[in-house]
């Protein structure tokens, strides 16, 4: 998985680029490549053949368009948070680096929009808006590190999103580079824009389609209070049917996070956040909005809680409570990771009636493999994350996670759930794109690509599977039970 | 119902073969707006019906040939609602012709659009191919996001069986509120408004009117009401319908009707004719005998686009061009979805 370029293949392609970038922001030596080999998913590594560390939109384009020249695969990377191994490098390629485009370009206070180049921190821009009483609703947990580009690329979602919705909710605009070097204005300053809605297609495209300059986002006005409940059960499935009533009854909390009993007593033991360690659910729910509204919905939470058979329901009294609580919770993978030397988290989405059911299968699976899982919940929205530990020191310990991980995400299928809610497909989950979808939405997928990239050359080997790969896996979709193309072959 | 879908199916293979264009109908509820003209019409109200609905879940699976009424008695009997209050514009409105032409009512400028609240469709595509994107959960970020490219694609791309849709709890209280103010000081109220936690869910302005609607819990709603100030209005859930249905006497002028999308703070656009603000600012409706081109230029000038919406040319009707990059990208997709254009030809006016 290291290889990497042969020493002196990059060379003509340096000499090309050069002319567009000072030397400096041209990498090629092997220790200069070394810290852009993996982003968040480390199990994944591949030093590039060079990297390009551009300030303007003008060397983006210049770099592109000499990339498509010489034919070279090109690899848009953020501030490299992400989970699926989506700006993994390619060994003969670019790595093309946005994070020096890092400008708050304009605030409007009174439109509530924020115009931002795509390496600007998701949370520099709820930082900047803050003076005027606005922010950036997504809130993916590495906020305080992920770039605005990369939450493009992903769909980014977040704690909040079931209120609030995920990056393509609150993108207005997106200016982006084709490879062919052509700049695409998708959106508007308005609401709607004419042509097919290209803005939603790119947004969560994982950088298969053009590489993103230029971000125009919406702001919120911030709540004036927030408070949060949390709520302990002895039943996973307890806590399940709580979250349904919940919603059913017309609630949407702001937060809805479930853990179970392993992941409570990991974070209990790693940040005492006061949580009940003999619990085998916790549910924390978050209300926010203005202090009359807030007031009714936690009056309303409480007893929903305590009359689905909570063992306790603990309201924040204080801010610094509220934040006691969620402390737990956002600990909760460096608190699991305190278990074993490697954890591997998982991105399940799942409709939320078979919460129980699925639960139990992941219980029933850890027994066969062998292997401790712990499970963080975005039970608003389905959305699962199962952390299994394990050991890479131990030879073949992390093929088996991967078997596992692949199993749990074929359960999400199955019951009518999806492989990813918000860490996207990336290197990690493109064999389950073989269980998700079949071969004709994998083509129209490609199709796409196709119009965007016709060579090809942009993140390959990403987030849609080749065909022939899907056949060779044994694990091609029988969809609505026909087989689509009888006519091609398989192989 | 499968063999409805089989039918379907079938036609549009046939119309492949030979080359014929097909006029997609769902309950013909928008032709004022969009009236493609084609050899065959392939009608989809026949496949109809919910296929999975579970409160709990705030997720919808239905039929394309579902009548909107239908569905949103079903969500409203469960204290819930499609968030986009889309128009409807007809008793035999369809949820397929609803997502293809991509419309929001009042609520959209408080919690988005119809594409927004997309999580997944079926299609039958220009070759007659059955896929399915997206799914019917809230987060879901595997492949691109074809659902919502089907939204307010005017059937050109193929024709949507089937959606499913995030649905939201009804407000348990709503009150409309007015003002009588000049149309700059309703702009840029609204919009100071906007960007404070208020549970404003609608904005109107005509007439030297402004009306605003909350929504909410009765605590919340009932604290704004009293920090706003203005006259409440005993007829306002009448008042927005009448506007999202355009059944207000405003809509009804006899002079071409143009649907203006701009940014929310830009100010009265000098166009002559009667003008009619909805969105916070953000949509502009202007009934008018302005030249096409005038009514392009003014709302890229405020960062938007106008199409015509009642009058004039229906089955070629007229809208902002897209910049030549652009219209390249929108023709090849297009092209791989309908290779042979068999679809609603000569629409949407962008291609």
């Amino acid at each position: 998985m290291t290889g990497g370029s042969t020493p002196g293949s990059m060379e003509p392609l340096r000499l090309a680029l050069s002319r567009y970038l000072p030397s400096q922001d041209i990498l090629i030596q092997p220790e200069e490549l070394r810290p852009f080999e993996s982003d968040g998913l480390t199990a994944y590594r591949q030093v590039p053949g060079l990297v390009v560390l551009p300030e303007t939109e003008q060397q983006v384009q210049a770099i592109l368009r000499t990339c498509h020249e010489f034919n070279v695969p090109v690899v848009a990377r953020g501030h490299g948070t992400g989970l699926s191994g989506g700006a993994l490098p390619h060994g003969q390629g670019v790595l093309l680096s946005l994070a020096r485009l890092n400008s708050i370009l304009f605030l409007d206070p009174l439109a509530r929009t924020a115009r931002v180049q795509p390496g600007v921190r998701n949370l520099a821009i709820s930082d900047a808006a803050a003076a005027s009483g606005l922010y950036y609703a997504p809130d993916p947990s590495s906020q305080i590190a992920c770039s605005i580009g990369g939450n493009v690329a992903e769909n980014s979602g977040g704690v909040h999103c079931l209120k609030y919705g995920l990056t393509v909710h609150n993108v207005l605009r997106v200016r982006m580079v084709t490879l062919e070097g052509e700049i695409l204005e998708l959106g508007s300053e308005a609401l709607d824009s004419p042509g097919y809605d290209l803005l939603a297609l790119v947004t969560g495209s994982e950088g298969l389609l053009g590489v993103v300059t230029e971000v125009t986002v919406r702001l919120l006005p911030r709540p004036v209070t927030a408070r949060a409940i949390l709520a302990a059960f002895d039943d996973v499935e307890k806590a399940g049917a709580a979250v349904a009533r919940i919603i059913a009854q017309g609630i949407i909390p702001a937060g809805l996070e479930m853990m179970d009993g392993p992941a409570i007593r990991a974070a209990e033991a790693f940040v005492k956040a006061g949580y009940p360690v003999t619990a085998e659910a916790l549910l924390i729910c978050e209300s926010d909005g203005t202090p009359e509204e807030v007031e009714s919905e936690m009056g309303r939470l409480r007893a929903l809680l305590d009359d689905s058979g909570a063992l306790e329901t603990r309201l924040s009294v204080n801010e610094a409570e509220r934040l006691k609580f969620w402390a737990g919770r956002k600990a909760a993978f460096p608190a699991v990771g305190r278990l074993a030397p490697d954890y591997y988290c998982i991105d399940g989405t799942i409709p939320r009636r078979s919460l129980g059911q699925v639960l139990k299968r992941i219980y029933a699976l850890s027994h066969e493999y062998g292997q401790e899982v712990c499970n963080v919940f975005h039970a608003g929205d389905g959305n699962l994350h199962p952390l299994i530990l394990f050991d890479a020191s131990k030879p073949g310990e992390l093929e088996q996670t991967e078997a596992f991980a692949a199993r749990i995400l074929e359960l999400c299928v199955e019951v009518g759930g999806t492989i990813t809610g918000e860490h996207g497909v990336g290197v990690e989950k493109i064999d389950q794109m073989c269980v998700q979808f079949g071969v004709n939405e994998l083509h129209a997928f490609h199709g796409i690509k196709s119009v965007f990239d016709p060579s090809g050359l942009l993140n390959p080997g990403k987030a849609i599977p080749l065909l022939h790969r899907c056949a060779e896996l044994g694990r091609m979709h029988v969809h609505h039970n026909h087989v689509p193309h009888p006519e091609l072959p398989r192989f | 119902m499968e063999h409805v879908l089989a039918e379907m199916q079938e036609k549009i293979r046939h119309a492949h073969a030979v080359g014929m264009s097909l006029r997609i109908v769902g309950g013909e509820s928008k032709a004022f707006w969009v009236c493609p003209d084609a050899q065959e019409i392939l009608t989809v109200s026949g496949y109809s019906g919910i296929v999975d609905y579970e409160p709990s879940e705030l997720v919808v699976t239905v039929r394309a040939g579902t009548r909107l009424a239908e569905l949103e008695a079903l969500l409203s009997e469960n204290g819930q609602m499609l968030p986009f209050e889309p128009p409807h514009f007809g008793p035999h409105a369809t949820l397929g012709g609803t997502l293809a032409c991509g419309l929001s009512g009042p609520r959209r400028f408080a919690v988005g659009s119809a594409r927004d609240f997309v999580l997944g469709v079926r299609i039958l595509d220009g070759l007659g191919n059955d896929l399915s994107f997206g799914g019917r959960v809230i987060k879901n970020v595997a492949g691109f996001d074809v659902s919502r490219l089907m939204v307010g694609s005017l059937g050109s791309l193929g024709l949507m069986t089937e959606a499913s849709l995030k649905v939201l709890p009804k407000p348990v209280c709503e009150i409309t509120l007015e003002w009588p103010l000049s149309e700059s000081e309703a702009i840029g109220l609204t919009n100071r408004w906007a960007g404070m936690p208020l549970p404003v869910s609608a904005t109107s302005f005509e007439g030297g009117r402004l009306r605003v609607r909350l929504s909410g819990s009765e605590a919340g709603v009932m604290s704004a009401a009293s920090k706003l100030g203005g006259d409440k209005v005993d007829s306002g859930e009448e008042w927005w319908r009448s506007l999202r249905e355009q059944t207000a006497p405003w809509f009804h002028t006899g002079k071409p009707l143009w649907r203006l999308s701009v940014n929310s703070c830009s100010p009265p656009l000098g166009l002559s004719g009667s003008v009619l603000v909805e969105w916070g600012g953000a949509l502009r409706w202007v009934a008018s005998d302005h030249l096409p081109a005038q009514l392009y230029k003014t709302a890229q000038d405020h960062g938007g686009h106008a199409q015509l919406f009642r009058g004039g040319d229906t089955a070629h009707p007229k809208g902002s061009p897209l910049p030549p990059v652009l219209r390249k990208i929108n023709r090849k997709i297009k092209q791989q979805f309908d290779p042979k254009s068999i679809f609603n030809p000569g629409i949407p006016s962008w291609l």
